[in-house]
């Protein structure tokens, strides 16, 4: 099975238990769980199912395309749902079968992992899920977003696409994984991975990025004041990836660096506090819905 | 007639590492509470597995046991009137309890006498008072807990199903909106959804679904499995069992495989290797009849061995992964330099308000320089402690311990002969971190001694200095661990060290750097106490009591060796009966001396000739018991005090302390004084609490 179909299958899977199909959110981000999609809809009363592949940015990984295991940006496919249904475990492992992936043939388990985003204030209990030894889902059950509880706890799973894939095709490569019949990850990434590598650690204008965090931090205070939640939450993921295009420069001294996570952090708290008062103040619509 | 009963509560996969303690607790409290119950039975026999505890009661009473009971009922001026008729009051009380006036008879508590009836509690059917299992489920404590869904029950992974039986009866209850029944449901991918008709069929049921409830007895199956592999491959699979007991609790259905890597990676050192099998992915390592490594590993499924090919190279697919990660990291790391290294700490924080790791390697340095004095080391060994500290921290930038953070240390160790420093350097690298639990090994090199004790000083003085002293279960820098660890080691030694002293040292080179740490008192005080702690916490693990522990540390540490010595002395003596005078004369003096530092003692006016021969024998032994002091003699320096036992009773016997002559008066308070402070050098004895006469 190449990774279209892949993802083809986990969407159609999902679709069918009454998620939403998303696209990925148009901001560089360095996991789906930062996707206002899951971060700012996992807050809150309402109601929330939804899916969508996610591409992660990690300048820190970044390895100019030599390692075999390591990407600036690998493929997360995410799924959220809120309250977490009694069945998930076995939502989760029948989508493992739509992929082929039968579990008398291996040995599926799950590995206590509990995980946690001090940037965002956030954190979770679950498990890794082991595929013959191999992580290849992180299966969460959100307690804490933003520094808010999570009441009604939502499930997330974020399965590692190229992992999986790499069992799914037996490729050792990263590199050498299909991503469509004859094309593989190589043709698609191989260029960008080396590129964004040498940008990253090489070439970035370091001092134009401390400006951008500034001014991005600046109008994400200055959105918020206005009430504007989303365009708000936009400004702080660009923060975030300024910061880490930063931070694997290198240029990020000590005492600044925790600075800077603090800075963000602040600003993640006080998006998902107004998040979740504005949704009371529009009388949580999705709410409403399920009840008519 | 008697019936069995199960309860089993069904759950998403438990951390390991709650399973064990989860299922003593289910025994402990069934078992407490059917004797509360007054309910009999034969036996408690307890299960768990990765997604189940269960507890099966056999042979249980089907009615619980009657009781007669006593009850108190008012006084009897109370329940008798002036012509001795019984009042409203006592016929209200026998009335509430279903008795009459008949049934009354009298008992006196404490003079007064009161009137009881005995009321006879009829057993309850048991089959009425299992709903309260409820409350046990409930109660079962885990190391951390979570919400799901809308519950807003806390456990340690959600509830799935619940089975109570009793005989063939459902007891019906809910938790956390999961209802009771008698299905269950066997492994995960091998089994199936089955009913229990009778409690006692639970073990061979789920046997047959793939389940072995007993974790003992999936434990006893991997130990065979290993066995037969053992046998089978002529090799050694040392056992860990710390590890087993982990694995055995990840699997319902153990089945035992032999996978391999390839030979290349047995270059890498072996505490990588392990640490990937062990650690990372839970193997066993498997060694040659030789005791050398193997390029061979043990892995546990969670089911039967079919298709046991593909988890065989699934898993062997994963350690060569990590492998060949861990093999690109040791080339790396070994392209650079320790100086190269010691750059980069520079750039990490060790703790926001105490700077780098640069700069706490550079105090490190300046106390291991200090304590090298102290112990009027040679040059030649205090530049090797020196250069020990100097390195102490570089491998933490290496590529493999930020891959094998546990590694740290071990892989100074191993770097720092590759890029050619002195063994015992390297040596010192590794035992710096020593030890890292309670009772784990103490540092072997003295270089690593010194170098460990300045490490942890400093962390420990710079971290209580800015408020972080560890609360409850708090303790994020592990500075217990590290107080105690002090004072192990400079026992072990036997150095010739006082704790204030080192804590000054530390103090001290703090304020020499721009590293800003409150020096107020509070902070002298929060290190004494901390330290305080430690001391009688290590003490009482060698049964010393706790008021001869007060007694030995009431002025502070000192030469923890020595503190030691004079507790073990001390906790003989106090049951010794040829100690008894003694103790009660230097007692005699403690309580005497007042605290007006009155110490100036002129002979000129001493009157008595007991008083002559008091001042006289202190004089005589104040040189051999500082000797003895100095030496850390707790026997000798005791010894000495004993000598002043005869002369203080004479003295206190035949003189009046406070005599009505000024001077006479002052003379006889410094000589009381001036021995008084003389026995508080050795320890606060009356603190103690004295056991001769038991």
């Amino acid at each position: 099975m190449n990774i279209q179909e892949m993802i083809l299958t986990l969407q159609k899977y999902w679709s069918n238990q009454n998620c939403i199909l998303m696209q990925a959110y148009d901001v560089e981000k360095g996991a789906g769980t930062m996707s206002p999609m899951t971060l700012l809809r996992s807050l809150g009363p309402e109601p929330w199912n939804v899916a969508y592949v996610e591409p992660s940015r990690r300048p820190n990984d970044g390895r100019y395309g030599e390692n075999p295991n390591r990407l600036y940006q690998h493929h997360q496919f995410q799924v959220i749902m809120k309250p977490s249904p009694d069945n998930i475990q076995e939502l989760y492992l029948d989508s493992l079968k739509e992929l082929g992936v039968n579990p008398l043939e291996h040995d599926i388990r799950f590995v206590e992992d509990n995980w946690e985003n001090p940037t965002l204030g956030a954190a979770g209990l679950g498990w890794e899920v082991w595929l013959d030894g191999m992580e290849i889902t992180q299966f969460t059950y959100f307690q804490q977003i933003g520094g808010l509880e999570a009441n009604p706890v939502a499930v997330e799973l974020t399965y590692g696409i190229e992992r999986l894939a790499s069992y799914i095709q037996n490729k050792e490569n990263v590199f050498d994984l299909e991503w469509n019949n004859g094309v593989t990850i190589r043709d698609i990434f191989y260029q960008p991975e080396y590129e964004h590598s040498k940008y990253t650690f090489e070439e970035s204008n370091t001092e134009m990025l401390f400006e951008l965090f500034t001014m991005y931090e600046q109008e994400a205070k200055t959105t918020m004041e206005k009430g504007l939640v989303f365009p708000a939450y936009d400004y702080v993921l660009k923060c975030s990836h300024t910061f880490n295009l930063l931070d694997a420069k290198g240029v990020i001294s000590v005492t600044e660096r925790t600075g800077y996570i603090s800075r963000i952090r602040n600003l993640a708290r006080n998006i998902a506090k107004a998040y979740v008062a504005e949704r009371e103040r529009l009388g949580y619509p999705m709410l409403n819905k399920e009840e008519k | 007639m008697a019936k069995n009963a199960l309860f089993e509560i069904g759950l998403e996969e438990l951390p390991a590492r709650f399973v064990d303690d989860a299922e003593k607790q289910l025994l402990d409290k069934t078992t407490k509470w059917l004797t509360e119950l007054r309910i009999s039975f034969d036996n408690i026999k307890t299960y768990s597995t990765p997604r189940r505890l269960a507890v099966l009661i056999s042979n249980m009473g089907e009615i619980q046991e009657s009781v007669e009971e006593e009850v108190k009922g008012p006084s009897e001026s109370i329940a008798k009137d002036a012509d001795g008729n019984w009042t409203k009051a006592a016929i209200g009380f026998t009335k509430g309890q279903g008795k009459t006036v008949d049934d009354i008879y009298l008992k006196e508590i404490k003079g007064t006498s009161y009137i009881y009836v005995k009321k006879h509690i009829k057993g309850q059917k048991t089959f009425d008072l299992l709903p309260e299992f409820k409350k046990i489920i409930e109660s079962i404590q885990f190391g951390k807990n979570m919400r799901w869904s809308t519950q807003t029950m806390r456990y340690a992974r959600p509830i799935r199903w619940l089975v109570a039986l009793f005989g063939e009866e459902v007891v019906r209850f809910e938790v956390a909106t999961v209802e009771t029944g008698n299905q269950t449901f066997g492994h995960r991918f091998l089994g199936n959804e089955i009913t229990i008709q009778e409690a006692q069929q639970y073990e061979s049921l789920l046997r047959k679904e793939y389940v072995i409830v007993d974790s003992n007895e999936r434990e006893q199956m991997i130990v065979e499995q290993i066995k037969n592999l053992e046998e089978k491959e002529n090799v050694i699979i040392p056992v860990d069992k710390d590890l087993l007991n982990e694995v055995r609790n990840l699997v319902e259905y153990p089945t035992v495989f032999l996978g391999s890597f390839e030979e290349e990676y047995l270059q890498l050192p072996s505490e990588v290797l392990i640490t990937s099998m062990k650690e990372h992915q839970r193997y066993f390592p498997v060694m040659s009849n030789k005791q050398e490594l193997l390029a061979k590993f043990i892995g546990v499924r969670n089911g039967d061995d079919y298709s046991i090919s593909t988890v065989v190279k699934g898993n062997e697919k994963v350690l060569r992964a990590r492998l060949s990660d861990a093999e690109f990291f040791y080339e790396e790391d070994q392209k650079h330099s320790i100086d190269f290294y010691l750059e980069k700490l520079q750039r990490v924080v060790f703790q926001v308000k105490l700077g780098t790791y640069t700069d706490k390697v550079n105090r490190v340095i300046s106390i291991t320089k200090e304590i090298c004095k102290e112990l009027q080391l040679d040059d030649v060994t205090m530049n090797k402690a020196i250069r020990a500290a100097e390195i102490s921290k570089f491998d933490l930038m290496t590529n493999m311990v930020d891959e094998f953070t546990e590694l740290q240390g071990i892989i100074g160790e191993k770097y720092a002969i590759i890029f050619g420093e002195d063994e015992e350097i390297a040596k010192a690298v590794r035992e710096h971190y020593l030890p890292k639990q309670a009772n784990g090994d103490l540092p072997e090199t003295q270089i690593g001694s010194i170098v460990s004790i300045a490490d942890k000083l400093d962390t420990i003085v710079g971290c209580i200095s800015i408020g972080l002293i560890p609360t409850g279960s708090q303790d994020p820098y592990g500075l217990r661990r590290q107080a105690a660890g002090i004072l192990r080691i400079l026992s072990g030694n036997k150095w010739n060290i006082s704790l204030e002293f080192l804590l000054e040292i530390a103090k001290s080179i703090y304020r020499n750097t721009e590293i800003e740490i409150d020096n107020k008192e509070e902070v002298t005080k929060a290190l004494k106490e901390f330290f305080q702690q430690r001391a009688s916490y290590l003490l009482k693990e060698s049964n010393i009591e706790s008021d001869i522990i007060q007694a030995v540390t009431n002025n502070g540490i000192g030469v923890y060796v020595f503190t030691e010595e004079k507790a073990r002395v001390l906790s003989e003596r106090r049951n010794d009966p040829d100690f008894k005078s003694i103790e009660e004369a230097l007692v005699r003096v403690l309580n005497l001396a007042d605290k007006t530092e009155n110490m100036n003692i002129d002979a000129k006016w001493f009157e008595t000739e007991s008083e002559n021969a008091l001042y006289e024998t202190y004089q005589n032994i104040a040189a051999d018991y500082s000797q003895a002091l100095e030496d850390f003699d707790a026997e000798e320096a005791l010894l000495h005090l004993s000598n002043l036992s005869k002369p203080i009773h004479d003295f206190f016997d035949n003189n009046m302390v406070m005599a009505d002559d000024e001077n006479v008066r002052n003379n006889r308070l410094a000589l009381v004084n001036n021995i008084a402070n003389m026995i508080k050098k050795y320890a606060e004895l009356t603190l103690i609490e004295w056991k001769q006469h038991q």
